[in-house]
């Protein structure tokens, strides 16, 4: 044991050095903590915000500009006046993504009580945005309307005042979200390529071999591997937490950021394991790197931090199950922005731990006839 | 030509320096056409170097490099006469493509050099009937013996008639009969071509006795240079070993008595090595064929054979390694066990390649080796010490191995192997590559840990001096032990007058049994140049009809490059499956997958009315689908602990008082409370409660007055358009394919030039007459080819199996994608410009790529909302622009003329990455 221990040690230690001497990798390491993850969090809009709005404005009335001024920054920019003949190619060009259409005498209809429609044209594949933002321009209709109504002397309309208040965010700000999220991303993509890598590397140097003719068992090689890369991710990751989000972005965490890196250690033993079992697998670096690039897609499009996780189908969400990103992506929202403690997230915890050892028992399983495969 | 007059080199103060370290210093010498020069002197004295600038494939530094009549340091001369200059690197097989076979090696230097095919078919035939290898012509580079290796890249230098060959110890770890092949065959080359000019450095002082120069070097200077019998009467010796070990240094010379070998006390007990009936099978192949030997304590055991024999692998299967498929070995009387590390700690190894770490120093290399053999902390400074002494490594102690020259890693290995006192030491190989002085003094090492410690080594080598050293000596052939004995009675049972006539006349027995090599061209001074061995097709040539020089060669080369990389692709069915499938795979997978379609919003309720008005005010929620209830709250308390879970997106809490107040209008409030930190979740909540109130409102007032509520006095009507089921799939789909087409393509590139970089092969490059632009674009062809038909495998099953077909113009969207693929894989060769490890080129292509296609090119959400910054790398990087182009011929059906300027951009950034790439890459080594 207590050479186990100290061979773990050493060989991690021998990896930092290697690490320490590819200086474009430190780089890149050092650019996607930072500026990546600074100008990810300020672009990624999964709200309605900024969305262009134009209108067709026939009516050109009191309630028709009324309904103009009231699509506001930050879920709209002012909206722009256009033309009906130029609706159709404003839209297929991505300009706009709503278009507001109404029509001749509006008001004169409204007050004569005649029912008359507003037409939204939805660029539909602005997937995030259309509905939500239909939504809202609804009730923006909606209120605006009965506004005009009551001033023109009809009755108060809303039976009953529903107040909307949001916890842990007041001002559902997406920053919130996407700035840690792009952490996880980043962490994710990382731990599988340097954990898997430096596996590939040395078998494609002769160096495990050489390794396994010395006293070192194969798992003190995985659990070196796990150890030093895993740091430096969760080195780099703390600090983007505390530099990038916390100091530069100023984006305030709920929860404790210690017990975050905690449960983001047992998350890198999970993808480190799993780079270091894609390797097993691959035959070559190139072949490594195409099978790590669908895992890491999927993993980061599909755990939750891009899009709903309760969104996907059912079939796919039990599969992302067996994904240690989707526990550490609920892991990481409970914590960081509802502030959740070991109370509530030690399942996700004791699922990555499983998963974590389920990989090292594979690669460790495949270790010895991938040598074999090798010469 | 006037220039052809001079000597065939000259070399003027040449200085150069990697860092700190001085290479050469100041080497002046001067070579005349038609001769052999061999470059002698201990590891790492600079002699790769000289012969690197020698050939053009390394920079100049300072002083000048004269060759066939011109300045090396201009690229206008180096582009004329690198056709006549055929390099050989260090190392076997380096210059060689593994996965192609011989005869497409030899063809892809043939295109190289503009020859066309009827040509080069001639050509290859007589070199592979010259060299002895027309029997394997299809068998992969990659499985041929060391031996056959260099054959084949000798065979691949010669394709295009060089008039100076310059080999980088060409005969290092190659059996003596594939080495006397070897030089039989320069020698026939030279009969044919007298104007050849030969340069070979060479650890081999009987290979370098028979040039007829001599240039000995040591510490980055020449010591002598001249007529190889000049130096041997300069330093009355009678061979050029005793002259080359006169030459040294004195500090270096070493112990120069003779060397003398106590007899080896015999001793009882288990024998130290046993092996019995090992054999080793790789599928249908024989690799060993019941191999047994019984090696006792102290003995030196020396293992034999041509390349390719299986000594690696029955070394391997003794230290565990390699699992045998039949019989058993036995170390120190116990049965091999890979999971024996007791046994293991007893055992040094040293193997064929060199197997240490690269990246850490040579002290850190062995202070790690010492650590991982549990050496006691307090003796491990003084035993890495002494072992950096007896090894002669102190200089080198804090470079790194990939910094020094074959011979010094060489030793590093064997001091990483002897460093823990093994009982045994298996060593594969160790002196190959090594200098004669070295390797003396590690003999004397050997001979002393085996008659004082009782050591037992089992040693392979190609040296048969090494070999009379042994105690018994095995001699091995095609996986079987043909002899076992000692050194003079192997010699006295051929009757031979050495022990390398003994070895090769075995050898020469056995292959006849085997495969027989067709018989060797007879090497007499009568064979006509054109015919028999045939190596030559000496016409006489002017400039201007040179292939390699007319108007289409530069496409031929890039065909070349193209053609090789593309079988070499091809080959690699694992990493061309993965290509194609991969993007299948995750179309498939996002199609299906990826919805912003919120549906299924789990909230709970606090009544705390229980009203029939609050429970039909609830009705509203509970009967929407996009809403599903869990069980209700219990205390305000709660509803804080069950959002931060996680569990509920949203509370409804319903005031006391709440159906009373609705009765009597005065406008009840209803809070609720949403979970804040996943904000578009909660945003769409947000969007939904309100609408579910108005609905609310609406009916109510229609209960109340039995009329069409006024509530609602205007008819909103959403029109989505582009996809009026409003389904995710024709969002998502458009854009996976920009994802994917940018992500695979770009990553494939990156990692074919960086993998050469690593691999060696890229050397070929610097020494052949290709540009580094018709590299570079050759290497991308395959790869543009292969990412285009991936976009039609990908828009095909767009099309039948997710049902989004494209309804705009196909062509546009094929021409885009051709452009697209083509920056994208420009991209990847920029990429691979500036990394140099694999690691750091899937890294930052899987960075670079993935994240700027997915953030910033409207994936998911509109590039139009995109501000600043964001915006900028969105418009600067080709994905943004096919997303337009993708999603309006899926989504709008829009047609061809609508992307002219995106079809022009993403051109242009294809054009402006592979210059960029083109001005990073420098065709030249440091």
């Amino acid at each position: 044991m207590r050479y186990w221990v100290r061979n773990v040690f050493h060989l991690g230690v021998k990896e930092l050095a290697s690490l320490a001497r590819d200086v474009v990798m430190a780089v890149l390491i050092v650019y996607v903590f930072t500026v990546a993850v600074y100008s990810e969090a300020t672009a990624m809009k999964t709200d309605v915000s900024n969305a262009g709005v134009a209108v067709v404005d026939a009516d050109h009335s009191a309630l028709s500009s009324r309904i103009k001024d009231a699509l506001q920054p930050p879920y709209f920019r002012a909206p722009r006046e256009i033309d009906r003949s130029e609706l159709d190619a404003l839209l297929d060009k991505g300009l706009y993504t709503f278009v507001l259409d109404i029509p001749p005498r509006f008001e004169a209809d409204l007050l004569a009580n005649r029912g008359p429609s507003i037409q939204i044209n939805v660029d539909a594949t602005a997937v995030a945005q259309a509905a939500v933002g239909t939504a809202y321009i609804q009730q923006i209709i909606a209120r605006e309307t009965a506004n005009f109504l009551h001033q023109h002397g009809a009755s108060q309309a809303v039976p009953i005042e529903p107040v909307i208040r949001a916890l842990f965010n007041q001002n559902l700000e997406a920053i919130r979200f996407s700035a840690s999220m792009g952490i996880i991303n980043n962490v994710t993509i990382l731990a599988v390529i340097l954990a898997g890598a430096a596996v590939m590397r040395e078998r494609e140097r002769g160096t495990i071999e050489h390794l396994l003719v010395m006293p070192v068992l194969p798992n003190e090689i995985l659990a070196a591997k796990i150890w030093a890369n895993g740091l430096i991710v969760l080195l780099a990751a703390g600090l983007s937490l505390h530099l990038v989000v916390q100091f530069a972005l100023q984006v305030p965490i709920v929860g404790s950021v210690e017990f975050f890196l905690a449960g983001a250690a047992v998350y890198l033993f999970a993808v480190t394991s799993l780079g270091i079992l894609l390797a097993t697998i691959a035959n070559s670096m190139p072949q490594f790197a195409l099978l790590a690039i669908p895992v890491f897609i999927v993993m980061f499009l599909l755990s939750g931090s891009f899009t709903p996780f309760e969104s996907m189908p059912v079939l796919l969400q039990d599969i992302m199950y067996a994904s240690p990103s989707t526990h550490f992506v609920r892991f990481a929202q409970s914590v960081l922005y509802r502030g959740a403690g070991i109370d509530l997230v030690w399942k996700d915890l004791a699922a990555m731990a499983a998963l974590g050892a389920a990989f090292v028992a594979v690669a460790l399983s495949r270790f010895r006839t991938m040598l074999a495969r090798q010469s | 030509m006037t220039a052809d007059e001079g000597p065939a080199i000259r070399v003027d103060a040449i200085h150069h320096r990697y860092g700190k370290t001085n290479a050469l210093d100041g080497v002046s010498l001067s070579i005349a056409r038609g001769m052999t020069a061999a470059f002698i002197g201990p590891d790492g004295v600079g002699k790769s170097t000289l012969l690197g600038l020698i050939a053009g494939v390394k920079r100049i530094q300072s002083g000048t490099v004269t060759a066939l009549g011109g300045n090396m340091a201009l690229r206008s001369h180096r582009d004329m006469v690198s056709p006549r200059i055929a390099y050989m690197p260090q190392g076997l097989g380096r210059n060689l493509y593994p996965t192609l076979s011989v005869v497409e090696n030899i063809d892809f230097f043939g295109r190289l050099y503009g020859q066309r095919e009827s040509e080069r078919r001639r050509r290859i035939a007589r070199l592979l009937a010259a060299t002895g290898l027309d029997p394997f012509p299809d068998r992969p580079a990659g499985k041929l013996s060391g031996g056959m290796k260099q054959k084949l890249g000798l065979c691949c230098a010669l394709i295009h008639d060089p008039d100076l060959l310059i080999l980088d110890e060409p005969t290092t770890g190659v059996d003596p009969l594939s080495r006397r092949q070897f030089w039989d065959l320069i020698g026939r080359i030279r009969l044919e071509r007298p104007g050849l000019t030969v340069l070979v450095a060479t650890a081999y002082m009987e290979e370098a006795e028979r040039f007829d120069n001599i240039v000995a070097m040591d510490e980055g200077r020449v010591i002598a240079a001249g007529d190889t019998a000049q130096i041997l009467a300069q330093t009355k010796a009678s061979t050029l070993e005793e002259a080359y070990i006169a030459l040294q240094r004195p500090e270096r010379r070493g112990d120069r008595t003779q060397l003398a070998i106590p007899e080896l006390q015999p001793s009882d007990g288990p024998p130290a090595i046993a092996a019995d009936n090992l054999t080793m099978r790789f599928g249908d192949f024989t690799a060993v064929d019941h191999v047994s030997f019984r090696i006792q304590r102290g003995e030196i055991f020396g293992f034999l054979g041509s390349n390719g024999c299986g000594k690696t692998t029955t070394m391997k299967m003794l230290t565990g390694l390699l699992p045998a498929s039949e019989g058993r070995a036995e170390l120190l009387g116990k049965p091999v066990d890979a999971r024996d590390i007791t046994t293991r700690m007893r055992i040094g190894y040293m193997s064929q390649s060199f197997s240490l770490y690269e990246e850490i120093s040579v002290r850190a290399n062995l202070e790690l080796h010492g650590r991982l053999f549990r050496t006691p902390a307090g003796e491990l400074e003084a035993r890495v010490a002494s072992a950096l002494a007896r090894f002669d490594l102190d200089a080198v102690a804090n470079a790194l191995p990939t910094e020094l020259p074959l011979g010094i890693r060489q030793r590093l290995q064997l001091a990483a192997a002897c460093l823990h006192q093994p009982e045994i030491l298996i060593l594969d190989e160790p002196t190959s590559g090594v200098d004669p002085a070295a390797r003396d003094r590690f003999w004397r090492l050997l001979v002393e840990m085996s008659r004082r410690d009782g050591v037992t080594i089992f040693i392979s080598t190609h040296f048969m001096n090494e070999a009379e050293r042994c105690d018994r000596v095995s001699l091995m052939h095609a996986g079987r032990v043909l002899s076992i004995g000692s050194p003079e009675e192997l010699r006295l049972a051929r009757g031979a007058d050495n022990l390398e006539n003994a070895f090769v006349a075995y050898l020469e027995e056995a292959s006849a049994q085997s495969v027989a090599p067709k018989d060797l061209p007879a090497s007499s001074a009568g064979v006509k140049p054109t015919d028999a061995s045939g190596l030559s097709g000496s016409e006489t040539r002017s400039l201007s009809d040179l292939p390699y020089r007319s108007a289409a060669a530069p496409l031929r080369r890039i065909w070349a490059f193209a053609r090789r990389e593309a079988v070499e692709l091809l080959r690699d069915r694992v990493r061309l499956a993965f290509a194609l499938l991969g993007p299948l795979l995750l179309l498939a997978t996002f199609g299906y997958g990826i919805s912003f379609d919120i549906e299924n919003l789990r909230y709970a309720v606090i009544d705390r009315d229980q009203s029939l008005e609050s429970r039909l005010f609830l009705e509203q929620f509970s009967h929407s689908r996009y809403f599903v209830e869990q069980s209700p709250l219990r205390d305000e308390f709660e509803i804080d602990n069950r959002l931060r879970s996680g569990e509920l997106r949203f509370a409804v809490d319903i005031p006391p008082g709440f159906g009373r107040d609705l009765l009597q209008d005065r406008q009840p409030q209803v809070s609720f409370w949403l979970d804040g930190g996943s904000t578009f979740p909660a945003e769409t909540a947000r969007a939904y409660i309100q609408g579910a109130v108005l609905t609310y409102a609406a009916e109510r007032h229609l209960q109340l007055q039995g009329q069409d509520p006024q509530m609602l006095p205007v008819n909103v009507e959403p029109r989505f358009r582009y996809n009026q089921d409003f389904r995710s799939v024709f969002a998502i789909t458009p854009g996976s394919i920009m994802l994917l087409l940018v992500v695979f393509p770009a990553m494939l590139t990156a990692l074919a030039v960086v993998r050469e970089k690593e691999m060696g092969s890229i050397t070929n490059v610097y020494a052949s007459p290709a540009t580094v632009s018709e590299y570079l674009i050759g290497k991308q062809l395959p790869y543009v080819a292969t990412g285009f038909i991936s976009f039609v495998s990908l828009v095909v099953m767009a099309a039948a199996v997710l049902g989004v077909v494209p309804k705009g113009s196909v062509l546009a969207l094929s021409i885009a994608a051709l452009g697209y693929v083509f920056a994208a894989t420009a991209f990847g060769l920029l990429v691979s410009a500036f990394v140099s490890t694999q690691v750091a080129a899937i890294f930052a292509t899987a960075i670079l790529t993935a994240m700027t296609a997915a953030h910033y090119s409207g994936f998911l959400f509109p590039a139009s909302t995109l501000e600043g910054p964001a915006r900028l790398m969105g418009l600067s990087f080709p994905a943004l622009w096919f997303q337009t182009v993708s999603l309006g011929v899926f989504a709008k059906g829009l047609e061809a003329n609508a992307f002219i300027p995106e079809i022009a951009v993403l051109l242009g950034f294809g054009i402006l990455f592979l210059l960029l790439a083109r001005l990073s890459v420098r065709k030249q080594g440091v």
